[in-house]
């Protein structure tokens, strides 16, 4: 039996494939769009699966649409994340619109979890605007950030209000690359308090799209008491979280427990 | 009240002073809710349908009644708080209700007033105040408030400017002296009451009036005793909905509908009967009281395939839990013991307040919670602050809990939806 999750983001949609026995067939990501359930459609049309499972803010309109399991990011992290790093006591996402600290068990449930609330501060969205605040990509913004010497303190994480303050100090003759520095730092600092507030612990997997920042990943590191770990498939880690839901499912069903 | 042809009410919403418009859409919008929320659940109750018809007519016929008791003399007394004791009202020939707060309606004139980080109970009151669609604050001839925060104490003043209101002072110990203190505000709000409805509180009156309340507490007792049971024979929303009615129904006709309703739930516990599927993570709400129509955290629980089992909070526990003793002889003896039952309520305002801790820890083992979840609203500095103990308390218990910061806007329910959810896939 082979199996599709989907993570159905508010800036990607990913998809990975799982044969029975837990191994990775294939695995692919789409821009959202306009239309995510249009990008997740296109997975689930390529076939080769199934069962399809779900995750990510679309994941309820995807359970309406191919009547799939829908499974919050929540779990769907902490088994992906286990399952590359079967050490992993913590993990770290950071996607596009929401951030999720999440605390494991000793086998790797989930034991507490903090996210975001309503606004976008600190998360991928959030680097989106800075960049093009600064005129930068988003590769040129976390190479600026590391080419730093120190970092510019930046005061407010309310998007829009980080971004005037941005263009402020863009025109005040601010370097780019302090600027860079700062915007990364109090994206790291505020991560890092809600990963205390769970009382997380080291080893932690840090996925999501923006684990891929290297900036990013370097104040994570410097600033978390513990190992940090970034799986090479950073931003895929939710859809294989929910593809292994669906065989873990299974398994269950097979020994009627 | 009966089910018959369908009685166009604005002539009296009109008399009353509603604003129309304003009212039509607002009664429409619950509507709309009461159906969503309410109406889809599957396997209900068949007591519920008294419970659907109140609601439909909670704004008519209802109000109605109260029309026509005022129309023949009678005086009506509206309260916001577990603390302004039924018994002591009824005993002096009025009625007591429970006045509109639980949906974010008239939100632009309230921040003319007060500022905007309020918590969506006051700013809910004064909106339906201002906007003038709560009919049954303008069926209130007398508003009695309560110092039970200081954004309420402040608000009254407030709404003293727009309406009659009464503040009761709430102490915030429950040492034997404040116990005292209570009793002598008792005291006061018995004048008040008195000179309000030209009635003395009488021993006869006073303790029919307890004994009414408390009859319809044990109604509430006998419903939440059946939600103990797995599967639940009753949803956390219809059991919800129940206590809220309970603050503005008839009290003898809605003691006997909810023993009717404790009845076929009994039943239906005795037959194995449940509304949620085998395995439905069973959940203790605990924190702010829920006016009607605020259902959103138990909509989005029970959406998300979990049953809410209890609720430590004003429109729950907190409301039916205890009960007046019923052998006072005298009118003194009967306040001394109203003080006494009021004052062991465990309300977040009150300093030490480790009986509301245990009181949550209890309830979580007697109704075999899997979780709790925290509920406070945004700016209720009480319960927001009192959550931190809370989880410690549940956590070294072994229970896990969720704390949730929410108001009544929609705009957090995606979020909040994701919370849950994934609270119950942890549990």
């Amino acid at each position: 039996m082979r199996v599709l999750g989907l993570d159905i983001g508010s800036r990607s949609v990913d998809a990975v494939w799982l044969a029975d026995g837990g191994d990775i067939v294939d695995a692919a990501i789409a821009d959202s769009g306009y239309d995510p359930p249009a990008a997740a459609r296109t997975f689930v049309e390529r076939g080769g699966h199934d069962i399809v499972v779900a995750t990510g803010y679309g994941r309820h309109a995807a359970r309406e649409a191919y009547g799939c399991t829908a499974i919050t990011e929540i779990k769907a992290y902490a088994l992906g994340a286990s399952a590359i790093f079967p050490q992993a006591a913590a993990v770290l996402d950071i996607g596009g619109q929401d951030t999720k600290v999440i605390a494991l068990t000793a086998n790797g449930r989930v034991a507490d979890f903090e996210m975001n609330d309503k606004c976008a501060a600190g998360t991928g969205k959030f680097l989106e605007v800075m960049a093009r605040a600064l005129g930068y990509s988003l590769e040129e913004m976390a190479a600026a950030s590391l080419a730093a010497e120190t970092g510019l303190a930046i005061t407010s994480m309310c998007t829009v209000f980080a971004e005037s303050e941005v263009t402020g100090l863009v025109h005040r003759g601010e370097d780019r690359r302090e600027i860079s520095r700062g915007l990364h730092e109090s994206i790291a600092k505020r991560t890092l308090s809600s990963l205390a507030r769970v009382s997380a612990a080291g080893p932690l997997v840090f996925a999501g799209g923006v684990a891929k920042n290297a900036a990013m990943v370097e104040l994570i590191r410097a600033g978390f008491k513990g190992e940090v770990l970034v799986p090479e498939d950073a931003q895929t880690v939710g859809a294989l979280g929910a593809a292994l839901s669906a065989l873990a499912d299974i398994a269950t069903d097979a020994t009627g427990a | 009240m009966s089910e018959e042809a369908v009685v166009d009410y604005h002539p009296m919403w009109a008399e009353l002073g509603l604003d129309l418009p304003t009212h039509d859409a607002l009664l429409g919008a619950v509507g709309q809710m009461y159906g969503a929320a309410f109406l889809k659940q599957e396997n209900r109750p068949e007591g519920m349908s008294y419970l659907d018809f109140v609601v439909s007519e909670v704004h008519g016929l209802r109000i109605k009644e109260l029309h026509d008791f005022r129309a023949q003399g009678g005086k009506v007394v509206g309260t916001f708080c577990l603390y302004v004791p039924e018994e002591m009202i009824r005993a002096a020939g009025a009625w007591s209700v429970g006045l509109c707060a639980g949906a974010e309606f008239g939100y632009d004139e309230v921040e003319k007033i007060m500022p905007r980080n309020t918590c969506a109970l006051i700013k809910s009151f004064m909106g339906f105040k201002l906007t003038r669609v709560c009919p049954y604050i303008e069926e209130s001839d007398l508003v009695v408030g309560e110092t039970t925060c200081d954004g309420k104490k402040k608000a009254y003043e407030l709404l003293g400017e727009l309406h009659n209101v009464y503040v009761l002072e709430l102490p915030q110990m429950k040492r034997p002296e404040d116990v005292a203190f209570y009793r002598e505000e008792l005291g006061e709000l018995q004048g008040k009451v008195e000179e309000l409805t030209g009635n003395a509180i009488t021993a006869e009156s006073l303790r029919t009036a307890i004994k009414e309340v408390n009859d319809k507490r044990r109604a509430l007792q006998r419903i939440a005793a059946t939600r103990a049971h797995s599967p639940a024979p009753i949803s956390g929303k219809d059991a919800l909905l129940a206590t809220q009615v309970a603050f503005y129904d008839d009290v003898p006709r809605y003691t006997q509908m909810m023993n009717a309703l404790a009845d076929e739930l009994e039943q239906r516990v005795a037959d194995g009967v449940g509304v949620a599927p085998a395995g439905a993570k069973r959940i203790l709400i605990t924190g702010t009281p829920m006016a009607l129509p605020n259902w959103k955290l138990h909509d989005i629980i029970e959406k998300s395939g979990g049953i809410v089992v209890g609720e430590e909070m004003c429109t729950g526990s907190r409301y039916y839990d205890a009960l007046v003793p019923e052998d006072g002889e005298t009118v003194e003896e009967m306040l001394e013991a109203i003080s006494a039952k009021y004052m062991d309520i465990n309300c977040a305002c009150f300093t030490p307040n480790q009986g509301r801790i245990d009181d949550i820890l209890r309830m979580a083992r007697e109704v075999n919670a899997d979780g709790i979840i925290d509920y406070a609203l945004n700016f209720c500095t009480p319960y927001q602050m009192e959550a931190f103990s809370v989880d410690k308390a549940a956590k070294d218990a072994g229970v896990p809990l969720l704390k949730i910061d929410t108001d009544y806007s929609a705009e957090d329910m995606g979020q909040l939806s994701t919370r849950v959810e994934a609270f119950l896939e942890m549990i």
